[in-house]
């Protein structure tokens, strides 16, 4: 293989980038639509055939107006090539056997001395393989570069941008159609309206609908007629057009049309009216994500103060542990796995790490916590040894830099619920993943036996095991059930923040807020005081910033101890 | 008898401290054994400041029973304080040539603000290390002792101070320098802080102030106040129900605690040349608990044993075996907890007796333990 | 039941709720100065409760607790209430148990109580007298420099008796006392209890009938947080309710 100058790499080494990877498939999407009637005869006319063929050509003016040439077509076809051409990876290649062809390189691997190109086709990109099927890599020593100097490439770029759009409006991708769309309004001009149009009247997703219904009344905003660009601001605060406030705001200073000018402030009124709302919106949803977190974290914690009255400094590191056991399935998922299950690797992790804490919180509990039953400040002390010495096993082990846990794709993303309002999917999962752990909690304690049983030993210890209750037991299973608890938040976490030695002590402060707000041992004012701590959090943080918004939370929670130093759902009791 | 050992010994320690270790350093020879290098006695000097907050930290944790995880925030006050009077001290000799601190000019920050500028005077921030860290100390414990937060819950909102402070204390826009602290200092008094002469000042100094926050621990402790704190610790009800009212001794100790602390981080700073938030966060506070915890509570002798001897340690294996520190740190907490609640002291205490029961119990193993038993009439 | 220029403590109309559970259930009850009373009811019935009230450590949902005829207790703090003149010995001995038993009675001595008197002055010749003679009538003179934790159970509550007396108090309130005391040391709290009431008002909760025909000239039962009968032992025991409620259960102890 190596004489042939070919040789296969095994995919899994192979190191091509992600963009790349996206970029692959964003084409292999618009084209599927577009070039769909020729994909199968895999050439172009013999017209465009002989316009590529002078791209090889040594003269630097044949070259500079063939290429010219190929971008005036603005054949969708073409794309992939005069991409390649911009970027420079398009080469001439003369395999061992048979004729030179035009081919586009990807991104180079180096193998020893050598780097080697993987190459594509230039018509629809498609990856070359060699004859027994694998990707076909080429040393960069056996290809020959299309050079494509400065004046080429300004020459073609108005063009490619069209065309690059247009294809991208014909996407597959809802999002990618947007996106697209929006692009346009912001370069193009009134030639596009027509494409537009014919956009337009067969789009059905309601939010490309909306992006090309705004593309189209910005372009208008850019016309000489006054009535034009009247009706376009009008149009534009209508629907909410989010992308126009900038140029709106411009129009209403500086138009040199008095109506247009009222047009466009009114819009402008419009749309931030429609704004606050979606702020509002955006800012309850954010807080709802950030109670849910707190509540994840604060659950376990809850259970084990509660009900057990061990104050566990460690449930910070017992979280990080799971985001850690999430990050080995991660890299288990990467290395002996088909890359089309990598997907699914997040709900193996899930019970993974709640398994991987509780055992340490097991372990915690067996060898130390047992003996400091009824000394809180003593547990609290010991555990906060604990916590150190995982971190530092942690940081021995993964290191002291963050390890990079990636959110498997049907997480990333979001759902729009309206124009400027989208709800990123990994948000809504832990929103869910904490109704289920609460819910899951409150079935374990009172509809199982497991659950009755710890409920007597919290009561009243002496007469449960008098009636046979097991009652170390009873400890240990609580005490890893909450940990367990902390392991599947350190999971959840993983997918919205950094995984490194300290997550836990970066949460562990906010955890105990809640559970103290909360009021110890119930489960409902954990989750009244993680979204209530979470909301406010989120509605302070516009107006003080992040810091001061969580120190401002700190001392509310502070002042509010005084008026209720049990908590927000302490039970009157007598006695004690 | 064992008192009077006791003083002897406690005596000779400070004369130790305070006369011998200063003298061998300026006088002794280089490279002798009777000699204390200024490394050495700049690190001991760290460490008796350390103590003096060790003290306070005893006194309201060891003797009132009260937990506080935040007392980095006390000594970050009374630290903060001197380093502003040092960073004025700088005067134009900066990076930056400028009459306001460096990272002010960096900051565009165009005028000293209010608060800095009675940190000109030495005399203001001599009363401001102390006054500062207990007026925090006083309003925070007014506010929660007035309602019985108390146990846990009190730990739980002092860790959340001193997150909070560690957060303000980060930020830029408080002109005390962000991340980065104060540091880079020149002079104390006139004179230059990297003369040896000036560090020897500054231990023998550190030293004294060490004495005269011991005298005072034992003068509060052995008054009658001093009972009402131990009383607070072990039955806090039957106080009540006495009269009193716990809540203000509980402030009085944790104010006068907190100036202890404040104290301390004055001396720490022109000893130590730097002061960062990283000094006053969750994490050092809480470190702080245990050096009193391994000297044993409830001991200001132990407090001061505790704060050197876990320094020590730290300043040993943190160059040593710098990856082993946090096993170690994590390993006396647990340890000392479950094993040795009253610390180093306390196994000292404990020590002639335990054996002797073990040479007894292995001599005569027949004769069961009723022989050893307390004896006490019946009244 | 009326306010007399006579009564020490006085209750009206008090409503305590715990979560529904009515712990005090309308009570009036009312006791004069120089009474010992003792207050007898089963498990729950509110004894506890009562005396929380009357400390301060529970406020009343609704409903007066008057002291000395004007003194209005629903209102006042912990430590003000122990001021105004009365002590409260709790159920399990509650005592300073790394002090001397000495120091234990010397901080209870009604004094000053700020913290700057505590940290400046030492204890007033009259109030070390105090504490003498305090001493001498709970017999643990003997031991006076003993830590108190070394006590034993019965001198532990002893000294916590000491200790509210030496406070001086008009009403002295004590729950359950004799618990877990053997006979000869209940005798001794008997004499006690008897000698302290000849200056001041006590009220004792007990369980131990014994005792209670013992110490008590007037017995108050309770039951379901409501008074139900009131008046001499004697009386008390011919009360069908409370025969069948209370003594009934415990009839062996006094068959």
């Amino acid at each position: 293989m190596q004489q042939a100058g070919i040789r296969a790499i095994p995919r899994g080494a192979s190191a091509r980038s992600f963009i790349s990877r996206v970029l692959i498939l964003v084409f292999a999407l618009g084209f599927g639509l577009a070039a769909r009637g020729e994909a199968r005869t895999e050439s172009f006319s013999p017209a465009i055939q002989a316009e590529i063929a002078q791209l090889g050509s040594k003269n630097r003016k044949t070259r500079r107006r063939a290429a010219l040439g190929l971008a005036k077509r603005l054949e969708p076809k073409l794309l992939p090539l005069l991409l390649a051409l911009r970027e420079g990876s398009l080469y001439r290649w003369k395999p061992e056997s048979g004729e030179a062809r035009f081919v586009i390189g990807g991104d180079a691997v180096t193998r020893g001395e050598v780097e080697y190109v993987p190459l594509f086709s230039i018509h629809g990109k498609k990856r070359l393989t060699s004859a027994d099927g694998k990707p076909l890599f080429v040393p960069d020593g056996g290809l020959r570069k299309i050079r494509a100097g400065r004046r080429i490439r300004r020459a073609v770029k108005p063009y490619l941008n069209q065309l690059q759009s247009s294809a991208q409006l014909h996407s597959a991708d809802p999002n990618v159609r947007r996106a697209a769309a929006t692009r346009m309004a912001r370069v193009g001009d009134k030639d596009l309206i027509p494409l537009l149009d014919k956009v337009l009247e067969n789009e059905t997703h309601w939010l490309g609908r909306h992006a090309l219904i705004e593309a189209k009344a910005l372009i208008r905003l850019k016309s000489p007629n006054p009535e034009e660009r009247r009706s376009a601001a009008a149009a534009l605060g209508e629907i909410h057009g989010l992308n126009a406030v900038s140029v709106l705001q411009r129009l209403a200073e500086k138009d040199t049309d008095a109506s247009v000018r009222a047009a466009a402030s009114d819009a402008i009124g419009e749309i931030e009216g429609y704004l606050s709302w979606t702020a509002t919106i955006d800012t309850l949803f954010r807080g709802l994500s950030l109670g849910s977190i707190l509540l994840l974290m604060a659950l376990g914690l809850a259970i084990v103060f509660g009900l057990m009255g061990v104050i566990n400094m460690a449930h910070g590191e017992l979280m990080m542990l799971g985001a850690y056991a999430t990050f080995i399935i991660q890299g288990v998922f990467i290395s002996y796995l088909p890359q089309n299950y990598f997907g699914w690797y997040f709900l193996l992790a899930l019970p993974v790490a709640f398994l991987a804490s509780a055992l340490m919180g097991f372990l915690m509990e067996v060898s130390i916590i047992r003996h400091l039953y009824g000394r809180p400040l003593e547990t609290l002390l010991t555990t906060w040894g604990i916590s150190l010495i995982l971190q530092q096993a942690v940081r021995q082990v993964f290191g002291a830099q963050n390890v990079d846990v990636k959110s498997p794709e049907w997480l990333s993303g979001g759902y729009h619920l309206m124009v400027g309002v989208q709800f990123p999917y990994n948000r809504m999962f832990i929103i869910a993943l904490a109704v289920f752990c609460v819910v899951g909690t409150y079935l374990f304690l009172f509809r199982t036996r497991a659950g009755l049983r710890i409920r007597a030993v919290t009561q009243n210890r002496g007469m449960s095991t008098c009636l046979g209750v097991p009652s170390r037991r009873v400890d240990a299973g609580t005490f890893a059930f909450g940990a367990g608890l902390a392991g599947m938040a350190g999971a959840a976490l993983s997918q919205v923040g950094n995984v490194g030695p300290a997550l836990g002590q970066n949460y562990i402060v906010d955890s105990f807020m809640v559970v103290v707000t909360g009021g110890v041992g119930k489960i409902l004012g954990t989750i009244v005081a993680g979204f209530g701590i979470g909301g406010m959090n989120k509605m302070l943080e516009p107006a003080m910033g992040a810091v001061f918004g969580k120190v401002v939370i700190l001392v509310l929670v502070i002042l509010f101890l005084q008026r209720r130093p049990e908590g927000l759902f302490a039970i009157r009791t007598r006695g004690a | 008898m064992e008192k009077k050992v006791g003083g002897v010994v406690l005596v000779l320690a400070a004369l130790w401290f305070l006369v011998a270790m200063p003298s061998l350093n300026a006088f002794g020879t280089p490279g002798s054994f009777f000699h204390v290098s200024d490394f050495t006695l700049n690190l001991f000097g760290k460490f008796l400041a350390y103590a003096i907050l060790a003290l306070g930290l005893d006194l309201i944790w060891g003797y009132t029973g009260i937990l506080s995880m935040g007392h980095g925030v006390f000594f970050g006050l009374g630290a903060y304080c001197m380093g502003m009077y040092l960073t004025l001290e700088i005067g134009g000799e900066g990076v930056y040539q400028s009459k306001l601190p460096d990272f002010m000019v960096w900051n565009r920050v165009k005028e000293l603000p209010l608060f800095w500028k009675p940190f000109h005077s030495f005399f203001f921030t001599t009363l401001a290390v102390a006054v500062v860290p207990g007026l925090l100390a006083a309003v925070f414990g007014f506010l929660a002792f007035r309602t019985r937060v108390r146990g846990v819950y009190f730990a739980i909102i002092t860790q959340a101070l001193a997150l909070s402070a560690w957060l303000v204390f980060n930020r830029n826009e408080i002109n005390l320098g962000g991340t980065n602290g104060l540091t880079n200092f020149k002079k104390i008094l006139g004179f230059t802080l990297t003369e040896a002469s000036t560090q020897r000042g500054l231990y023998v100094v550190t030293a004294l102030a060490l004495c005269g926050a011991y005298l005072l621990c034992r003068w509060i402790v052995k008054s009658r106040a001093g009972k009402i704190l131990l009383a607070i610790r072990d039955a806090e009800n039957r106080v009540l129900y006495s009269g009193y009212t716990p809540a203000n001794y509980k402030v009085f100790v944790f104010t006068v605690s907190a100036m202890l602390a404040g104290v301390a981080g004055a001396l720490y700073v022109p000893q130590v040349g730097i002061i960062t938030p990283g000094r006053i966060g969750v994490l050092p506070s809480i470190e702080m608990v245990i050096w009193v915890a391994v000297g044993g509570r409830g001991s200001l002798i132990g407090a001061v044993i505790g704060a050197v001897g876990v320094n020590w340690a730290r300043s040993y294996l943190t160059s040593s075996y710098p990856d082993y520190w946090l096993y170690f740190l994590g390993g006396i907490f647990i340890l000392v907890v479950q094993f040795f609640p009253d610390g180093i002291l306390g196994v000292a205490r404990d020590a002639p007796r335990k054996l002797e029961k073990w040479i007894r119990r292995t001599t005569r193993p027949a004769a069961g333990d009723e022989a050893f038993a307390p004896v006490r009439s019946e009244g | 039941m009326t306010l007399t220029s006579k009564s020490i403590l006085y209750m009206e109309d008090v409503f305590v709720v715990f979560d529904g559970f009515k712990a005090l259930n309308a009570l009036n009850f009312s006791m004069d100065r120089g009474e010992l009373r003792c207050v007898i009811g089963p498990n729950g019935a509110g004894k506890t409760t009562l005396l929380d009230v009357v400390t301060g450590k529970v406020k009343p949902d609704s409903g007066r607790v008057v002291f000395k005829e004007k003194t209005n207790l629903a209102r006042m703090r912990q430590e003000e209430i122990s001021n105004a003149g009365i002590g409260r010995k709790f159920q399990t001995p509650t005592i300073y148990e790394n002090l001397t038993v000495r120091d234990n009675l010397e901080l209870s001595v009604k004094q000053d109580k700020k913290v700057t008197s505590l940290l400046f002055g030492g204890a007033t010749p009259e109030a070390q007298e105090r504490v003498e003679e305090t001493l001498d009538v709970i017999g643990l003179a003997s031991k006076s420099n003993w830590r108190a934790g070394l006590l034993a159970h019965g001198e532990k509550q002893w000294l916590e008796i000491g200790m509210v007396v030496v406070q001086d108090p008009d009403l002295l309130l004590v729950d359950e006392p004799v618990a877990g005391m053997t006979e000869g040391e209940t005798e001794k709290t008997a004499a006690l209890l008897r000698r302290i009431a000849e200056h001041r008002s006590v009220l004792v909760i007990e369980h131990d009938m014994k005792f209670v025909r013992e110490i008590a000239e007037r017995v108050t039962v309770l039951h379901e947080g409501a008074v139900i009968c009131e008046g001499s032992i004697d009386h008390v025991h011919k009360d069908e309710r409370v025969v069948e409620l209370y003594l009934g259960r415990g009839s062996e102890e006094h068959a």
